[in-house]
């Protein structure tokens, strides 16, 4: 952050004495700031999870924030499913060793054993595997009792109704029906040895919240958010990027170079490109405000069934 | 989403700049799906362009599936979230929708309509600046009107849109809407909701939702989304005395010490002399420090880090106070409590109490009455049940700064957890302090119970016999009160005879009943304790939250809990009383391993099991661990 956005950050942040209001943005960031105290001070053993996508970006912000001028005392995890983008990996070694935090990257190994993939096992079971089991098993390995997660409420309907502290039992699961109520900002925290929380904090930031945010804020992300020409292939209606060579073509399909960006990033097989020529972040946001379908869309996971993430999580997925 | 500003596409960067300056308002929405409440949702969400193609592909082929408008769309299956409830076709719990317009973002808390969930409703209304209240205009101010606005005024929103729904089915009836206007005015009078505002529309049709309807032209005042962009928010938070509970102290090294935490009130500069309360210290604010740079001056609702001139004592759960103003401190309240857990709230059972960032044991007196939310009537109650509202008494084990909640939601709003189980049970809001509180002073005496004990040549105890009737714990106790008489202990037996007969002579065996009659048990025997004796308790005590009540009254190292172990079929068939036959008769209600539970203790000091040990040598074990321990 330069000179003159650390000035313009302080006087956003400094409503003068005629300021009517704090800006929804600063509501939002002062939220968080204390959703991530509060676990701090009540969990025993907290992680972040670190995905290092854009809301992983905006959290890692924030706990940066919370904490200054200590380092956020907890360290990253990133469940990966080695299937993610190769500039996503870059991007993860990057944040930790400027940021300063410990990263910790858990593969499941009976995953690596068999060599789940999305083209040979399917969308299904490559998430369950990789992700949800991946993740139990990390957080069972380290002991971790409260994992932040950077989803949104406005990102899919069962997370609209899902706790910011969201308890779950000693197997990971969610139960909907036997949520905490959640008054005021008073979290309870308390759990039960080998229970854990995963925690929200970015509950109430919708898609072009986080945007103008990392645009006010200038938060680095990774550079597949901006148009590029990459090669793609258009497979099922979406348009996947050929990001290696492990990707097994079909017949007849040939990587075209087109104009594309990414409004979320997962793993590169199941993350569908859009097509676009927006590369600066205001021609994102642009981009965001006029288009015409939810970003979600270009997630495959979620097509498999009706309701599927909301079965996802209660198996334990985030 | 577009929002409807040309600027996006002409100048996005002059877009953003405007966009900054959003503010932010929270709503609920009270009324049930018969008047249209997640239909207004739906619409708001789809007038303010939030909803994308494909969502709308997707609520197209739900309305035809499930829809109840026939083929139309149905705005509802747009908010109602969870499978589960889609096929119900009603909502269950509290769901944030989020859409925006040029001048403010919006977070709407939907909330269902259904009696049983008034659980829902407060919790949704606990973080909101406005409530609208749906009525449907065909049917007027019903009951469910009466208990959302009751649950509204008591969580202290400040602005209450009445939004009289339907009105495409009334005719747009200037008539009817005045009638529902004067009825629902003498009614918000009475529960101090001092000023609403009231709007006819049709959600369904979209009249008076975003623009002026040209079907009501006898209504002069804004549509309802003006409206809410229109109401002030942060308000008079900002005028109030500062206030900021202290979340985490913040020592990254020996050099900084700073004190984290979300202003709740008030107005805090460089400069302004503070007071930490409980404890009354004072000091003066050196830097309000933050990742971009220190602030000259910090606002309600900011996440701050503030330093202090001085080296005092602050720890989490403490509050930092402008010094002129402080709030009180007190251990003993009067408070409105809204019951949230299946299982009902016990009077003098011991629960944790959240408020502010501070977690403190507390107990609650019976309800002095629980209010009807129907009717608003008091009525006597022994107990709340779930959903159930009263007015009770609470008693802390330490005292705690604390404004009203009429005053500082942030200092008087509390949250109910169980010791045992971690839910969250209740939610309550303080009154005030009970003077009492301040008039008992404890006198500091040269004579102390270290001096007491030192004389008997003992460390005074509670040895607390726990099991099933009929384990054998009485005989037990009396073998090792014997031996140590013998050693010349000084002891005294507290067990169901000696003290059922008199001190609780009063007592039944209702759940109340037998956790006061542990209370009264626990209380007695720390005086003993306090007097130097060694106690022996012998009570079935099947509680675990009520032992450990016993427990935490008493010094650590002070409270030793023996499990008497025994099978409930060993014991029934011992049946020395003849108690358990009785039971299983039905003549006895209430009885411990038939229809009452039995938790075991999970910590006990010592477990003796008497189907392997006679209880001479159970009695041997205690008085050999007393010994060592």
């Amino acid at each position: 952050m330069d000179a003159r956005q650390a000035e313009a950050a302080k006087s956003r942040l400094t409503p003068g004495f005629d300021a009517d209001t704090l800006t929804h943005l600063q509501r939002l960031e002062a939220e968080s700031i204390h959703i991530m105290r509060e676990v701090v001070a009540e969990a025993e053993r907290p992680v972040m999870l670190y995905s290092v996508g854009k809301d992983s970006a905006v959290m890692l912000h924030l706990a940066a924030k919370a904490f200054y001028p200590s380092k956020p005392p907890f360290p990253l995890l990133h469940v990966d499913t080695t299937w993610k983008f190769r500039a996503m990996y870059e991007m993860r070694a990057r944040m930790a060793e400027t940021l300063g935090f410990e990263l910790l990257v858990h593969r499941n190994p009976e995953a690596l054993a068999k060599g789940i993939n999305p083209f040979d096992h399917g969308s299904a079971l490559h998430t369950d595997m990789w992700k949800t089991e991946g993740l139990k098993q990390a957080l069972d390995k380290y002991g971790f009792d409260a994992a932040f997660g950077g989803a949104r409420r406005d990102e899919e309907k069962s997370r609209a109704k899902e706790r910011v502290f969201s308890f779950r039992s000693a197997q990971h699961r969610w139960d909907p029906k036997n949520q905490r109520p959640e008054l005021w900002n008073l979290y309870n925290a308390r759990k039960a040895q080998g229970e854990s929380m995963r925690v929200f904090p970015i509950s109430n930031w919708t898609e072009l919240d986080i945007w103008q945010y990392i645009h006010l804020e200038n938060i680095p992300i990774v550079p597949l958010y901006y148009s590029a020409v990459r090669p793609v292939v258009e497979r099922d209606g979406a348009l996947i990027m050929v990001d290696d060579d492990r990707m097994p073509l079909r017949p007849g399909e040939t990587p075209m170079m087109k104009s594309v960006r990414f409004r979320t990033l997962g793993c590169y097989p199941l993350t569908g490109a859009v097509e676009s020529t927006a590369a600066t972040l205001p021609e994102i946001i642009q981009e965001m405000l006029l288009t015409t379908t939810s970003e979600r869309q270009g997630r495959v996971i979620d097509h498999d069934q009706a309701a599927s993430m909301e079965k996802k999580k209660q198996e334990g997925y985030f | 989403m577009s929002h409807q500003s040309a600027l996006i596409a002409e100048d996005i960067e002059a877009y953003l700049k405007a966009h900054e300056h959003k503010s932010l308002l929270r709503f609920l929405t009270c009324g049930s799906v018969d008047d249209g409440k997640s239909t207004l949702i739906g619409r708001l969400l789809y007038d303010s362009k939030m909803i994308f193609e494909d969502q709308m592909a997707a609520l197209e082929a739900d309305s035809k599936k499930v829809g109840t408008q026939g083929g139309e769309i149905d705005f509802a299956l747009l908010v109602d979230g969870l499978a589960a409830e889609r096929e119900q076709g009603i909502t269950i719990d509290v769901a944030y929708r989020f859409f925006s317009t040029d001048t403010r973002k919006f977070i709407v808390a939907d909330t269902p309509g259904h009696e049983q969930y008034t659980r829902n409703m407060v919790t949704g209304a606990s973080t909101a600046d406005a409530a609208i209240i749906l009525i449907d205009a065909r049917k007027g101010v019903l009951t469910q009107t009466r208990r959302h606005s009751y649950l509204v005024s008591l969580l202290g929103i400040r602005h209450v849109v009445l939004a009289i729904n339907k009105m495409d089915l009334v005719g747009w009836s200037q008539e009817v809407f005045d009638s529902i206007l004067a009825e629902y005015h003498d009614f918000a009078a009475q529960i101090g909701i001092k000023a609403f505002t009231a709007i006819p529309m049709s959600a369904l049709k979209g009249d008076n939702i975003t623009e002026p309807s040209d079907k009501a032209p006898w209504y002069k005042g804004p549509p309802l989304l003006p409206h809410l962009e229109s109401l002030d928010v942060e308000d008079d938070l900002r005028e109030k005395p500062f206030r900021m509970p202290i979340q985490w102290v913040n020592r990254p090294d020996l050099d900084f010490r700073g004190f984290s935490g979300l202003i709740a009130t008030g107005t805090i500069t460089p400069g302004d002399r503070v007071k930490v309360l409980p404890s009354g210290r004072e000091s003066t604010v050196a830097r309000i420090v933050t990742m971009t740079g220190d602030l000259p001056r910090a606002v309600a609702g900011q996440s701050v880090t503030i330093t202090l001139t001085d080296e005092i004592d602050i720890s989490r759960g403490d509050v930092l106070s402008i010094a002129g103003q402080p709030p009180e401190v007190a251990d003993q309240f009067e408070a409105t409590i809204v019951w949230m857990d299946d299982e009902g709230m016990l009077p003098g059972r011991p629960y944790l109490m959240k408020i502010g960032t501070r977690i403190v044991g507390a107990s609650i007196t019976e309800p002095k009455y629980k209010v009807n939310v129907n009717t608003l009537e008091h009525l006597a109650a022994k107990r709340l049940e779930l959903n159930e509202i009263g007015v009770c008494n609470l008693s802390l084990d330490a005292p705690i700064a604390f404004d009203a909640y009429q005053d500082n939601h942030t200092l008087g709003g509390f949250i109910l957890v169980d010791r045992i189980s971690n839910r969250t049970v209740g939610a309550g809001m303080l009154h005030f302090a009970l003077r009492r509180s301040q008039n008992i002073h404890w006198q500091a005496l040269d004579v102390s119970k270290a001096s007491r004990a030192a004389q008997k040549g003992q460390k005074g105890r509670v040895v607390w016999l726990t099991g099933l009737s009929g384990a054998g714990k009485s005989t037990i106790a009396n073998l090792v009160e014997k031996r140590m008489q013998a050693d010349g202990r000084h002891t005294y037996l507290l067990d169901g005879d000696n003290v059922r007969h008199g001190l609780n002579k009063d007592l039944g065996f209702t759940e109340e009943d037998r956790v006061e009659n542990i209370r009264r048990v626990a209380e007695v025997s720390k005086l003993m304790v306090d007097a130097g004796l060694i106690v022996l308790v012998s009570f079935i005590s099947p509680f675990r939250a009520e032992r450990r009540m016993a427990r935490e009254l008493m010094e650590d190292g002070e409270f030793v809990e023996v499990y008497v172990a025994t099978p409930l079929a060993v014991a029934e068939q011992r049946d020395v009383k003849g108690l358990y036959a009785k039971a299983r008769a039905g003549e006895l209600k209430n009885f411990t391993g038939i229809d009452s539970p039995y938790e075991e203790p999970e910590h006990a000091e010592i477990t003796v099991d008497t189907t392997t040990l006679s209880p001479e040598q159970a009695a041997e074990e205690i008085v050999a661990w007393l010994a060592k321990n």
